[in-house]
């Protein structure tokens, strides 16, 4: 398993966000999260990666308890994410995005007095090439579409050094030819060894692309299993369309 | 030399304007490129200033004095970022503009050391390698030379990765620290930088003047210097020099009005305000400025 969630709890004020989740990983596989709006897969998300500070749980990363470390400290571990509502530096070029995704040593600022500018072009190019974002490298993030800022987003997420991908929302709001090709750029990732956790709503895209399924409700996982359990399964049934 | 094309007025205007270019370019480091509301600065242009000045009279010698009124400074700017730390916007803006005033109330109060409202008379003239920068002309040359020192080290920050990091840090904190980086830290690394140049920017001044008291690093000044910053535009140390220039001689214009001294004080605050109004109405983004004022 590349990542463990166990017992995970956050309650925001008296609403129980996450109530008790467990779930796992497993290494280079695609892995959704997904469930109606307001089961707390978000929240999950952000526990994940320490943007939110869980009550109680653990959460391991190959094999090491991560749970007491910073969100910084544990993205340098190795986990890479995407948010929701695309985030970006908004007056950094795509190519100062990719650079500073790329880059572990440009905190030290001496060392870049000396260095200046950075060669990472090569790499910059071939993640720009994976992702088709066709797109001058000095283009504003301001200056993109809405399209293209998701693919910067992905771009971001797949330059920085990483084990596991984490993807929310990839395809919201995205035209279907943008997403048949974000599903086509996971698969090759995929095909590459990488570990993917996506939450998504769009089911054909869900069911077509991930190889397990964790279904959530009102903060815990009322389901799991590959895509064909999953669609056959009468408490996913339940949570997305009632009694 | 530089009589021959320069009257002493003019030389004196220059002098002014690279102490404060190097001000008002470190402010920019911080609030433009980094984000960081701080009304704090003209406390560190101050804390340069006194240490230089105590130093020098203590017997140190000037490039000593200087260096140590920078790291001075800078040290306060990082216990600036620890007490400050979980505040932004409005909030940093009102705690940093408190930590102005209470490192005011310590120079006027600490009279032992400061010699409180008196202020410090006699602060020698620099003296570097046997060299000393008696006459203004003098003085020119030499704080010209440490303005173009100390803005190429800003500008080479600037456009470092690490200056895209602190861009990144104004921009969006939180995607900067999914990415793996220490915001925090950032943060301080930027402020100290700032400090630190207000700091040889704080030397330059006492030594130039030769006399300091706290009312030169009050609340008139951190105005002048943000208006500077404004008008010039945020993230931009072409924009900070430019206006530097032109908001620093266009008072002095009101000379040539023979107005009494005391109609030409509350004049050049009016000027300072008018420039700033109208840059607000016709160029929010100041004249060279990349980024909005939030």
């Amino acid at each position: 398993m590349i990542l463990s969630c166990r017992d995970i709890y956050k309650r925001f004020g008296g609403i129980k966000a996450i109530d008790g989740c467990t779930f796992a990983v497993e290494q280079n596989k695609i892995t959704a999260i997904i469930g109606p709006n307001g089961s707390g897969k978000t929240t999950m998300f952000n526990v994940i990666s320490k943007l939110v500070k869980m009550d109680r749980g653990i959460i391991e990363f190959n094999g090491k308890d991560v749970t007491p470390l910073k969100d910084y400290e544990f993205a340098r571990l190795g986990i890479s994410r995407t948010f929701q509502d695309v985030k970006l530096f908004q007056n950094l070029t795509i190519k100062e995005h990719l650079q500073i995704a790329i880059s572990a040593s440009n905190e030290r600022f001496f060392l870049n007095l000396l260095k200046g500018k950075a060669s990472e072009t090569m790499f910059i190019n071939e993640v720009l090439d994976l992702v088709g974002l066709d797109k001058q490298i000095d283009t504003y993030a301001t200056d993109l579409s809405y399209g293209q800022r998701k693919l910067l987003d992905l771009a971001i997420a797949i330059a920085k050094p990483h084990t596991l991908l984490m993807l929310d929302e990839p395809v919201a709001g995205v035209n279907p030819r943008l997403r048949d090709s974000i599903k086509e750029i996971l698969r090759e990732l995929n095909d590459r060894g990488e570990s993917i956790l996506l939450i998504e709503h769009d089911m054909n895209f869900v069911m077509d692309l991930v190889d397990h399924i964790f279904v959530m409700d009102a903060g815990r996982v009322i389901a799991e299993g590959v895509p064909e359990e999953i669609q056959k399964n009468p408490n996913v049934l339940e949570a997305y369309l009632g009694k | 030399m530089i009589s021959a094309y320069l009257s002493a007025y003019h030389t004196h205007v220059l002098i002014l304007i690279f102490i404060y270019i190097i001000l008002v370019v470190s402010l920019n480091l911080a609030l433009g490129y980094t984000g960081l509301l701080n009304l704090g600065h003209v406390a560190f242009f101050g804390i340069g200033a006194y240490t230089s000045a105590l130093l020098a009279l203590e017997g140190l010698t000037y490039l000593a004095a200087m260096i140590a009124a920078g790291l001075f400074a800078s040290v306060f700017g990082y216990l600036l970022v620890i007490a400050t730390d979980r505040l932004k916007g409005d909030y940093l803006a009102m705690a940093t503009l408190g930590f102005s005033f209470v490192v005011y109330s310590l120079l006027l109060n600490l009279g032992e050391i400061t010699r409180g409202a008196m202020g410090i008379p006699g602060i020698p003239k620099p003296s570097i390698l046997g060299i000393t920068f008696l006459t203004n002309d003098e003085y020119l040359v030499f704080v010209f030379l440490i303005c173009l020192i100390s803005v190429f080290i800003m500008y080479r920050i600037v456009n470092s990765p690490f200056g895209k990091l602190l861009e990144a840090t104004r921009d969006n904190a939180v995607c900067l620290r999914v990415l793996g980086k220490n915001t925090l830290s950032l943060k301080y690394k930027a402020m100290m930088i700032s400090a630190f140049f207000a700091g040889i920017s704080g030397s330059l001044y006492a030594h130039y003047i030769t006399f300091i008291d706290p009312t030169s690093f009050y609340i008139s000044e951190l105005i002048l210097v943000l208006t500077i910053v404004i008008v010039g535009g945020l993230a931009s140390i072409k924009g900070s020099i430019v206006a530097t220039t032109v908001i620093i001689y266009l008072p002095e214009l009101l000379r040539l009005l023979e107005m009494p001294s005391s109609v030409m004080g509350p004049a050049r605050q009016a000027i300072y305000a008018l420039i700033l109004i109208a840059i607000l109405m016709i160029r929010p983004r100041g004249l060279f400025g990349k980024v909005d004022l939030e």
